[in-house]
């Protein structure tokens, strides 16, 4: 009987997290970053960073306040130029493409990374033209048709259609802090994006309002490539697809939103998401 | 592990595992009392552990309520979600062992002749590697021991096999003389549950696995149970 218990040597194996996250076997990487850095004057805000982002996937960055997640995604459309003192190091690649090439057209650049912000920003427009600016100012519509066509079909990609269908031509900030961001979610879609960046899109609304754009988030996410700066960890694993965790300007832990949520390998991400003293 | 910024978070999850030390002495102490009654053909000890069972599934009740309540509150990520989850699992594994504690006792009343000795034997070994499989698997938990858990986890197919014997031990017994059959069956169902036993406890092993790795055990646990597929042939005269 002893003898049959060591003729097997039955050990717990523990099927381990995979060192490459599954989601990047079945997507392929939009965006590649190799040893990213960012300055502001002195002072170092992000530290060598690499990562790939899959297409065609939600991707959320999180982490405490000040861990350089923001400054991060703000490189991913060349936000950071607009800041004096910042300097951008390292390569940043868009389906192979440098987006720091001096050759590269930035305003073309971020039509095609759309971005949406914290507090809803609609221009003080109306709803109708707060979508057609985009499309305007980069020529994409020949015509009158042309233009609310696409202005109908980002409303209702955006899920705001049925709600302004009556009321295009009164102002966008006349909306809810929901709508509103829906509005800015339809302007960003406009102008036909591959890659929409998110920065705490729902911190100023509430819970139904973020409900209906977690929703959209996910309908989304079969057509772009999507980032998002989320502080919620359950907006985070409710999401995405792939977590990203920030600490102190470094990347410290990627890896599958599950994994990362149910068993994540670094200790500091550990704490963070658990809510300990790190 | 650093303490929660939340402070009654961490004092919640203390107090879940301070229910499952509890479930865990009683099971124990059911599981022990219902095998020295049936052993001792001790009626009124069967009755005292019948009685007592209510115990243990007030506790797991609690300790549910308490889980709820906690992943509704606290959103608990990681280790501490898997601590919440594991709990509620360990309780009801602990839980079902109490209710089989409780069948042992039950047979005791409906057995009114003293067991073959050798059967009680067998029996009584049986109980005895089940109780320190529990009693080794409730530490490996208190002391986040995953070797231990391991070892429980492993050593379960020697109860297997002594089941196995007492198993055809008593289809012999039936077999040579049809009027302990009535018997025979009640302590075929005892020797099943305390094997039942075994696998709870092992369940308990895999669990704290979980807790402490994040990972599920890989592989087949080596099991020596094959009643299942042993055939009952009339004895050649």
């Amino acid at each position: 009987m002893d003898a049959a218990v060591a003729e097997k040597p039955a050990r717990f194996e523990t099927v381990m997290t995979p060192a490459e996250p599954a989601i990047m076997k079945e997507r392929k990487p939009k965006i590649v970053t190799e040893g990213v850095t960012v300055h502001y004057g002195d002072k170092q805000a992000i530290y060598p960073l690499d990562i790939k982002i899959p297409d065609r996937a939600v991707s959320a960055f999180i982490g405490p306040s000040g861990c350089g997640k923001s400054t991060f995604l703000r490189c991913i459309n060349r936000m950071n130029d607009t800041i004096p003192t910042a300097r951008v190091g390292g390569r940043i690649t868009i389906d192979g493409e440098d987006i720091y090439d001096p050759a590269l057209d930035v305003v073309q650049l971020r039509a095609r990374v759309g971005m949406v912000f914290q507090k809803p920003n609609p221009f003080p427009k109306s709803i109708f033209d707060n979508i057609a600016y985009g499309p305007r100012i980069h020529g994409f519509a020949r015509n009158r048709t042309d233009l609310e066509e696409i202005v109908v079909n980002s409303l209702k990609r955006a899920g705001l259609f049925e709600e302004v269908k009556d009321r295009l031509e009164s102002p966008g900030t006349g909306l809810s802090g929901g709508q509103q961001q829906r509005l800015c979610i339809a302007r960003a879609i406009a102008v036909n994006p591959d890659v929409i960046l998110m920065d705490e899109p729902c911190s100023a609304l509430d819970p139904i309002a973020t409900a209906r754009i977690e929703e959209l988030i996910d309908e989304l996410r079969e057509n772009y490539c999507i980032v998002i700066v989320t502080h919620s960890m359950q907006q985070a694993a409710r999401v995405s697809q792939l977590t990203a965790f920030f600490h102190l300007g470094t990347l410290v832990e990627v890896g599958d939103t599950e994994a990362m949520f149910t068993n994540p390998q670094e200790r500091r991400t550990q704490d963070y998401i658990m809510g300990r003293f790190g | 592990m650093n303490t929660h910024i939340v402070s009654a978070f961490d004092e919640e999850l203390a107090e879940l595992r301070k229910l499952i030390a509890q479930m865990g002495g009683l099971a124990e102490d059911q599981f022990g009392k219902s095998i020295e009654a049936l052993s001792r053909s001790d009626r009124e000890l069967a009755e005292r552990v019948i009685a007592a069972d209510d115990k243990i599934d007030r506790l797991e009740k609690d300790l549910e309520k308490r889980a709820i309540k906690l992943i509704a509150k606290r959103q608990p990520m990681a280790a501490d979600l898997r601590a919440i989850i594991v709990a509620i699992r360990i309780s009801s594994d602990l839980e079902r062992i109490g209710d089989l504690a409780k069948n042992i006792a039950k047979r005791t009343l409906a057995v009114d002749e003293p067991l073959p000795r050798s059967v009680n034997a067998g029996m009584n070994r049986m109980a005895e590697l089940a109780l320190e499989q529990l009693s080794d698997v409730l530490d490996a938990y208190a002391r986040l021991d995953v070797d231990k858990a391991q070892d429980v986890w492993v050593k379960d197919s020697r109860i297997d096999a002594l089941y196995n014997s007492v198993f055809r031990e008593l289809l012999t017994y039936m077999m040579e003389d049809a009027r302990t059959i009535g018997m025979c069956t009640h302590l075929l169902f005892g020797a099943k549950n305390i094997e039942r036993i075994g696998d709870h406890t092992t369940n308990i092993a895999e669990n704290i696995h979980y807790l402490i790795t994040g990972g599920a055990p890989k592989g087949e646990r080596p099991k020596e149970d094959a009643t299942s597929v042993t055939p009952v042939q009339p004895l050649a005269k």
